[in-house]
Parts: structure tokens; sequence; C-alpha cells
């Protein structure tokens, strides 16, 4: 689905990712892991058509995203970004309607198969019961999954999040995780999110991603689990990650 | 029958009882009878065919213009930069128009038109249109080169300040003559428009508004911010453009042939966002465009009553609506 072809991103002088090359082929649930500032977000944009490319480039279901017009885009790939979404008198169905923008005729006008499709995507999200409410009213995990119903409704091969648990508390990130596995594997859809929820993404994706400045790592998620990788991320004496439990490991200091 | 139309057909038959007051109200006393006369061709004297045809019809048309070209704007820039005190005047256009209005009323005395009064009239406002276009255009180039549109935003906004710095040195060199055709510009009327320079108007603002329309599902998309409506297919590049260049149709006629009409393009939309509780721009456009029909034929009505310039009785009932604005997005929940 999303190929990254000798792939550099950078961020004013500094590289983040360096003739970086995948081949996220199969779909699935996929984790993108790294540090703060390793580059997570301006992948997914870099894959949403939202950054810029230093050089290299990226296929999105056989495509070259570079020659892709916006709407056709559209069409292949949804995002759900960081940012906080709250309009006032916009109710749910209509934010998850907006989804429907790339199918829909130059005023928006609504068919009935679009209709069914907003519809399936709340009621995939348990949001059905939203539909009428307004996200200015609703907590942070409730506007999570209207945004994703709304990539839903956009009807994409691949969806992209970026963050989508860090708002979030920890029952409804495990909540969210499942749930994002659900859609990859019922919906068969390719759902790469990146995350700092080590825990949710050994446990319930089916490939990792992970950025290790200027390199990325992409193996199935077992493969990643003995590589070593994982442990890169940790360069630090007192933390260690240990593979055999898939649990974080804190030295205490001898008294 | 759904909210929407509820409110729309309680609404046209209200707006319809404004234009009527408006077209009855005015300087010379006249009945209803002799005004429904000259709309009937029934036979009436020359005087008051002129007045209600060449003098009133003119003006209340003037102020539907005004109401729907300033509430088609600030609709177009509250959803456009996310933020409820946008204006049509946020991005200097009315400073650009003032600086062009600026520069012609203390040229046009060097180029020797200050005799005629054709001239003047001309002048005043293709100098302001040309300093409204001249500001826009400006802010549209450097919408494709600043990616944030809350850079935008900033941009305009020192354009403006920076027109209205050279206009006050403008002003400081001007003679007293010139300073009070100045002013009486700036404060914005709807009398001096004729009938010749309505029917320059009218087509530039349709196609501010047909731009407009054409711009709905785009708008849509921008609720969510550019980052979403990217990623749901939409050309920012082209959409900011094709908005920017509805809004300087509209607002940048409107602020040449009337001079500056505060307040109503900030406050139309919010009251329309109230009355029908939405956000789709399928409701909202429409909607503001009636309700800045109503505001505008309202505050001429008070205007004429009263004698005084149309800005202050814009402000006077705008500022309430936007303190309310305030207010709602301030107090806690």
């Amino acid at each position: 689905m999303i190929q990254l072809e000798a792939l550099t991103l950078g961020y004013g002088q500094q590289i983040l990712l360096d003739q970086a090359s995948a081949n996220l082929d199969k779909g699935g649930l996929i984790a993108l892991l790294g540090r703060n500032g390793s580059g997570k977000s301006s992948l997914l944009r870099a894959i949403a058509g939202l950054g810029t490319i230093r050089s290299g480039r990226i296929l999105l279901a056989g495509r070259d995203l570079a020659e892709l017009q916006p709407e056709k885009r559209a069409r292949i790939v949804s995002f759900v970004t960081t940012e906080k979404v709250r309009i006032p008198n916009l109710k749910c169905r209509d934010v998850v309607a907006l989804g429907r923008a790339p199918y829909t005729n130059w005023v928006g006008h609504l068919q009935p198969q679009d209709r069914e499709i907003i519809d399936k995507s709340l009621a995939l999200l348990d949001m059905a019961s939203y539909a009428e409410r307004t996200m200015d009213q609703m907590s942070d995990g409730e506007c999570q999954r209207i945004m994703i119903a709304r990539a839903l409704a956009q009807d994409t091969p691949i969806i992209l999040l970026d963050e989508p648990t860090s708002f979030l508390d920890l029952p409804n990130r495990y909540e969210l995780g499942v749930l994002l596995q659900k859609l990859a594997h019922e919906q068969n859809k390719c759902i790469l999110f990146s995350t700092h929820e080590l825990d949710i993404a050994l446990t319930l994706c089916d490939y990792i991603a992970l950025i290790d400045r200027p390199h990325l790592h992409y193996q199935p998620t077992q493969q990643m689990i003995n590589s070593g990788h994982i442990e890169c991320l940790f360069r630090n004496e007192t933390i260690t990650f240990d593979p055999k439990e898939l649990r974080i490991r804190v030295q205490r200091k001898a008294p | 029958m759904n909210r929407k139309t509820i409110i729309f057909t309680f609404l046209i038959p209200l707006a319809i009882i404004l234009f009527v007051l408006d077209l009855l109200s005015g300087d010379s006393t006249l009945s209803a009878g002799q005004v429904w006369n000259v709309f009937t061709g029934n036979v009436t004297d020359e005087t008051t065919r002129n007045i209600v045809l060449s003098i009133r019809l003119v003006r209340v048309v003037v102020a539907i213009l005004i109401g729907v070209a300033l509430s088609i704007s600030g609709l177009q820039m509250q959803t456009v930069f996310r933020n409820p005190l946008a204006d049509p005047y946020l991005l200097g256009v009315s400073s650009g128009s003032g600086l062009g209005v600026a520069f012609f009323i203390l040229g046009a005395p060097l180029f020797g038109l200050a005799h005629s009064g054709f001239w003047q009239s001309v002048g005043i406002v293709g100098a302001g249109w040309g300093g409204a276009v001249m500001v826009l255009l400006l802010i549209a180039i450097i919408s494709r080169y600043v990616k944030n549109i809350l850079g935008v935003l900033i941009m305009g906004v020192m354009i403006g300040y920076i027109a209205g710095a050279i206009i006050q040195i403008l002003q400081y060199l001007s003679s007293a003559e010139q300073l009070k055709m100045f002013f009486l510009w700036s404060m914005g009327s709807l009398g001096h428009v004729t009938t010749t320079k309505l029917f320059i108007m009218i087509p530039v603002i349709c196609m501010g508004i047909i731009l407009a329309i054409y711009c709905i599902k785009v708008l849509n998309l921008l609720l969510l911010g550019e980052n979403y409506a990217q990623t749901m297919g939409l050309n920012i590049r082209r959409a900011r453009t094709l908005i920017f260049i509805s809004t300087t149709l509209l607002t940048g006629t409107v602020t040449a042939f009337c001079g500056p009409v505060g307040f109503l393009g900030l406050a139309v939309p919010h009251v329309a966002r109230m009355l029908f509780n939405d956000a789709d721009h399928r409701t909202l456009l429409p909607g503001s465009i009636l309700l800045g029909i109503m505001a505008m034929l309202l505050c001429d009505i008070i205007a004429k009553t009263l004698v005084l310039p149309v800005n202050c009785i814009t402000a006077l009932l705008g500022i309430p609506v936007i303190i309310w604005v305030v207010y709602k997005n301030l107090r806690p929940a």
C-alpha cells in the first residue's frame, strides 16, 4: 500500500530520515515508533501529502504521491491529525459527512449511499448516538472517535493517525488500540499510527515501523521485538526494554 | 418543516417590510400611496418620480448590496482564518481603500482634476477600489508563500497598519477642505451612489457572490482547518485565491463606493450561526445574505431618520453582537 523509496525528510538543518526505504504492502495495523522529534509526524504528514520531501518518493497504492491531484489523493489516504477540532454548531454527523468530500458534487450534496457510509462509520466507532451532538460538549476521547469516523467515511485504503492516544486516559488508549485493530482487520485497511504506547504497539499491531534517526526499520512485530531495535530507543543505563516480557524496566539505585 | 425552512419563511417577509420602510423613509415626506403610484406607473409629477427612483430606490439597492457583500465577506474571513473576530476589513482592505482615496484627494489637485465633479467622484471610487485590490493582491501573493494562515492574518493586519500610517502622513499634509472630503468618505455614505455607479456596482458584486457560492464546499472543508481540508482533497492555494478574489470584489467595491462600513460583516455571520444553529455554509451563506440585507436596511432607516452617517449606526448595532460573541466564547461552560 505504502512504498517509501530512498525517502529523505528534513526539518531546517536537521535530517530526520536519510534515504529510508520500506514497503508497507500488507496492510493491517502498523505502529510508528520513535522518540520525540524523531520525525514520526513529519513522515505521516509527508505520506498524507502535507509535508515536503527532500528527496526520494512515496508511492501510494502504486501511484507516485507527488503526481497525485489532491482530490485523487483524498480517495487513497485519510489522516487524523493531533489538532483538536471543536466547532460549535457543527453536529458530529456533519463532521463525519465532510469525509465524503472527495466523492460529492461541487456543493457537497450527499447521495443516499453517502449517508449510508456515514451512518456505518459512526456505528463502527460506537458513536451513532452522538450523531446530533456538537463536539464542543464532548470529551477528548469522543472527539477523537468522531475524527476517526470521518476518516473512515472518506473510504480510503490507507488511514494515518498522528498520536491518536495522546490525549486519552489509560482505558481509552487500550480501547482505541483494540478498535483500530478491529478496523484494520475487519475493514481491510492499512492503518498506520504514530504512538509512544509501546505496550499497545507490541501487543496489538501486525507490524512496527521504528524511526531510529536517520534510519527507518520496518518489520513484523515479533521480528522487531527480537531484532534489538527497540532497545536502541532507550540508550540509558537505568531504563531498559525486556524483549521476553515486553516490558520496560527501570533499575532502582541501591539505597 | 425543519428549523431552517421556518426561519427563512419568517425572515423573508421581514426583509420585505424593511425594504418598504426604507423606501418610505427620507428627507422629503412622501406618502406610501405616492411611492406606490410611481412603481405602478400611475401618473405622478416628475419630482416625486425622481425622488423615488433615482434617490430612494438607488439608496435602498445600495444598502442591500452593502449588506450582502459585507456579510458574505465576513463569513468567508471568519471561516478561512478560523477566527470569530475576523471581518472583511481584517486584511487591510479598508486601509488600502482609504490609502487610495487619500492619495487621490491629495493628488488630484496636482493633476488639475479637482474642479471637475465627475472626475472627482470617479477618481475617489477608482482610487478606493485600486487601493483595496492592491492590498488584497499583496495578501493573496503572500498567502501563496506563507503556509500558516495565522501568518497571512498577521501580514494583513500589518499591511493595514502601514497603509494607516501613510494615510496619517497624507492627512497631515492636506488642506482643511481635503481633510473634510476624506473624512466624509471614511464615515461611509450610501447617498453618493448614482444610478450610473450602481450599474458598475451590481455586476461586480454579483461576480463576487457567484464566486462565494462556488466556494461553499471549500468553506465547509476549511471548518476543520487547512490540514484536514487538504487531506480531504482541497487544493489550498486555489481555495485561498478564490476566496480572496471574492472578498476583494465584494468588500473592495462596497468600500470604494460607500466608504468603510464597519462591524456589519463581523456581526451578521454570528447572528446567522446562532439563529440557524448550524455551521454548514449551504445554510450560513444564504442566511448571512438575508440577515445582512435586513441589518443594512435597518441601519439605513435609522441613519436616515436621525440624519447620521451610517457607519455610526452599524457600529452601535454591531458591537453589542460582538460583545455577546466574546462573552459566549469566554464564559465557563
